[in-house]
């Protein structure tokens, strides 16, 4: 799968679920939405290796 | 993983609620917290024209497409603050929402209009840039807001944003900012209502209320952001809460409902020493105002 995370591409090999992807790139899901294609995924969805996905952090920083 | 209301795949899980959404029924749950956050605080009543502070990103942007699908009167306020291609692709994001909804925004540029950008102007005011744009934004939203006779001032704080604000005071016992942390800031004074109907949804509800609605907003980080405190709390915040969901809810609206109060007094006796600033007739503790001091060391 290829992970589109703004900055960075990152390749990974599934099937692997959402919740174990987050946790081997050790990324609080609480700070992340999950893209798949055009929508958002659950922690249990299963991903596979021609997936598109994109990991949207969430958090801003402003602090007005 | 099911839709809690209807049974269907969920698209999106809310830990604190112990619940899975499919996209429509976490639409209709996220109007329903904002409605709720609105009638619980009192916000908005009718009759009142609101002004959304709209700055691109998923928080304001939600907010007021939120604000217009519960028919409140509502119009979006953008504010320039100069900060590169940042701003440049904030402003794109908030026209594009407003030429696509046929909605009214309103348009402000601080270098432009007031003269000086965010930038420049923390650097030689020798001020935090956050604190330089939080310190601008209060004032020119309360301006355009008076000066387009609106009756309230919407802001898209969510409950992330207002947990780590919370946090940081608790940290420091800042007991001032306590006493004014509400979802509400009454009119008076001359400040119009300020009001938070956010406060029941978390950052990551924003965003996703956003994706799913195809709303295009600020994805990028504002470049002054950076490793300041506010980002540190809110990671600290989100381990807390990995580990036992529901714990930013029950910090800060257990704050608003248990502490809050300990707290007003003192900040109300502060309110009611203000005086008006010499140049802008802003109540203030000096004579001239912080805003109007920060608009003259900036303009150099
Ligand atoms: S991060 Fe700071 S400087 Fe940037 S927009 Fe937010 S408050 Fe302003
Ligand atoms: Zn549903
Ligand atoms: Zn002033």
């Amino acid at each position: 799968m290829v992970l589109r995370n703004p900055r960075r591409e990152v390749e990974l090999h599934g099937p692997m679920r959402v919740h174990a992807l987050l946790e081997r790139l050790e990324i609080n899901r609480e700070s992340v939405l999950v893209i798949r294609g055009d929508t958002l995924v659950t922690g249990d969805i299963q991903l596979h290796d021609e997936d598109e996905i994109e990991i949207r952090p969430v958090v801003s920083g402003g602090s007005s | 993983m099911k839709c809690r209301r209807c049974r269907a795949p969920a698209v999106i899980e809310i830990r604190r609620h112990n619940a899975g959404f499919c996209r429509d029924c976490f639409l209709r749950h996220s109007r329903e917290q904002v409605r709720k956050a609105i009638d619980d605080f009192d916000m908005i009543r009718p009759g009142d024209r609101v002004l959304v502070a709209v700055s691109g990103g998923k928080d304001s942007l939600a907010l007021w497409d939120i604000l217009r699908d519960l028919d409140v009167d509502v119009d979006g306020l953008y504010l320039g603050l100069g900060i590169g291609e940042y701003s440049d692709d904030s402003g794109r994001c908030a026209r594009a929402y407003a030429d696509e909804h046929g909605a009214k925004l309103v348009e402000l540029d601080l270098p432009a209009d007031v003269g000086f950008d965010i930038p420049t102007g923390a650097r030689v005011a020798r001020r935090a840039p956050c604190s330089a744009c939080g310190l601008s934004k209060r004032h020119l939203f309360n301006q355009a807001a008076v000066d387009g006779g609106y009756d309230v001032v919407a802001t898209g704080h969510n409950l992330d944003d207002e947990a780590a604000v919370l946090f940081g005071n608790v940290l420091r016992w800042s007991t001032e900012y306590l006493g004014r942390q509400l979802p509400v800031l009454p009119a008076g004074n001359g400040f119009v209502r300020k009001v938070k109907p956010l406060v029941r949804l978390g950052e990551r509800e924003t965003a996703a209320y956003c994706v799913l609605k195809g709303i295009d907003y600020q994805v990028e980080e504002c470049p002054m952001a950076a490793g300041n405190r506010h980002l540190g709390y809110k990671a600290a915040l989100n381990a807390i809460e990995d580990q036992s969901p529901g714990s930013k809810h029950a910090f800060y609206f257990g704050f608003l409902d248990k502490a809050s109060p300990l707290f007003t007094p003192e900040a109300v006796a502060e309110q009611e020493q203000l005086q008006a600033c010499a140049r802008c007739g802003t109540p203030t503790t000096g004579e001239v105002c912080a805003f109007c001091r920060l608009v003259e060391r900036a303009r150099g």
